[in-house]
């Protein structure tokens, strides 16, 4: 056990956080932030169910210890309604009707947005690869894969739906 | 009298010389299969690949999770290295270094059905500057030496399970001294 301090931004707002060094980022956005969009689903980064944006990557959270954040900004699904792609895939997912339990789809919204940043016309199978390691058991991803195609075309439209 | 004896020291000279270049030879070819030991390691060669896609474990079976190369060999948008593989070994026991990422295809190390190359297979992969990043014996040895992911293989950490994750078969010290002796020896191949 070692305490130490970190100073860590959140969806844009300054933390001052006390915790173990190995404590995974997940569980301070969780415990510590009151932060609870973000899942727990594995704890070993094979689901998916945890992903936030750690400095413009998407992070499994449940396997990134504080000691290893450093100065890199966190985004989370809560900040995705205010965020111009995240707007535009949330959007697409409800119009999609992607849910069915719900437990997954904060990370696949996550990871969602993150492909169509990198990648704003992705075809199948640069939707089956770069979501393809976030796991839904309910197996909605026939809709997550439409959902993502219609928010391609909301972003190539300019437009929210 | 004295010409045939001139003559004796110089086929002496030029005899010594020649054994000592081809011990020379024989050092390095014995050096640099103490490397080639290094380089067919899991810890190495689950990276230097000659699929789409990394291995992982001792038993070098393909990575979970769908994992795939990418363009740069650093995955794909929405599901990169980086996704889960920071800057240093996590103590959540996921590994890590600084820019973590495939070798390049021109750098693999086995077939794709992963067989690992032979030892000269493996010595004229590494010597070829047209395909290595135009690295001569000093870069290879600056390489052996420096580089994080290098380094990483021999600290690898702990699986998510506790286990220590194995290590080559040399110490780093070893293998860049191995390196060092390969180099100077003229980088040969079997």
């Amino acid at each position: 056990m070692s305490l130490a301090t970190y100073a860590l931004t959140v969806n844009g707002k300054a933390h001052s956080i006390k915790v173990d060094s190995g404590t995974p980022l997940l569980w301070v956005l969780r415990e510590e932030l009151g932060l609870t969009g973000t899942k727990y689903g594995c704890g070993v980064a094979a689901c998916g169910a945890c992903t936030v944006d750690l400095g413009g990557v998407p992070t499994r959270s449940c396997v990134v210890p504080m000691s290893l954040v450093g100065d890199r900004e966190v985004t989370t699904i809560e900040a995705m309604a205010n965020d111009a792609v995240g707007r535009i895939v949330q959007d697409a997912w409800v119009a999609t009707d992607v849910v069915q339990c719900g437990y997954c789809q904060s990370g696949q919204i996550m990871t969602a947005v993150a492909l169509l940043k990198r990648l704003p016309h992705p075809d199948d199978r640069a939707i089956e690869q770069g979501m393809g390691a976030n796991l839904c058991r309910c197996g909605t991803y026939v809709r997550i894969r439409l959902a993502v195609k219609a928010a391609a075309q909301q972003l190539q439209r300019g437009r929210t739906p | 009298m004295t010409r045939r004896i001139a003559d004796v020291l110089v086929v002496f000279v030029l005899s010594a010389t020649a054994v000592q270049a081809a011990a020379s030879r024989a050092e390095g070819l014995a050096a640099w299969q103490q490397v080639y030991s290094v380089l067919t390691h899991p810890r190495c060669i689950n990276c230097h690949t000659a699929s789409d896609h990394p291995d992982q474990g001792d038993d070098r079976h393909r990575h979970a999770f769908n994992v795939v190369r990418g363009p740069a060999n650093q995955g794909v948008p929405g599901l990169t290295c980086a996704t889960c593989h920071q800057r240093a070994n996590a103590s959540t026991g996921i590994p890590g270094g600084p820019g973590w990422k495939l070798a390049p295809l021109s750098m693999r190390w086995q077939e794709t059905d992963g067989r690992i190359l032979s030892s000269g297979q493996v010595c004229r992969s590494v010597t070829n500057r047209a395909t290595n990043g135009h690295l001569d014996g000093a870069a290879l040895l600056e390489h052996h030496s420096q580089a994080p992911l290098v380094r990483w293989s021999f600290a690898p950490g702990r699986l998510p399970s506790g286990a220590l994750l194995t290590v080559p078969p040399l110490t780093h010290d070893g293998f860049v001294a191995a390196t060092r002796t390969w180099v100077e020896a003229g980088t040969p191949c079997p």
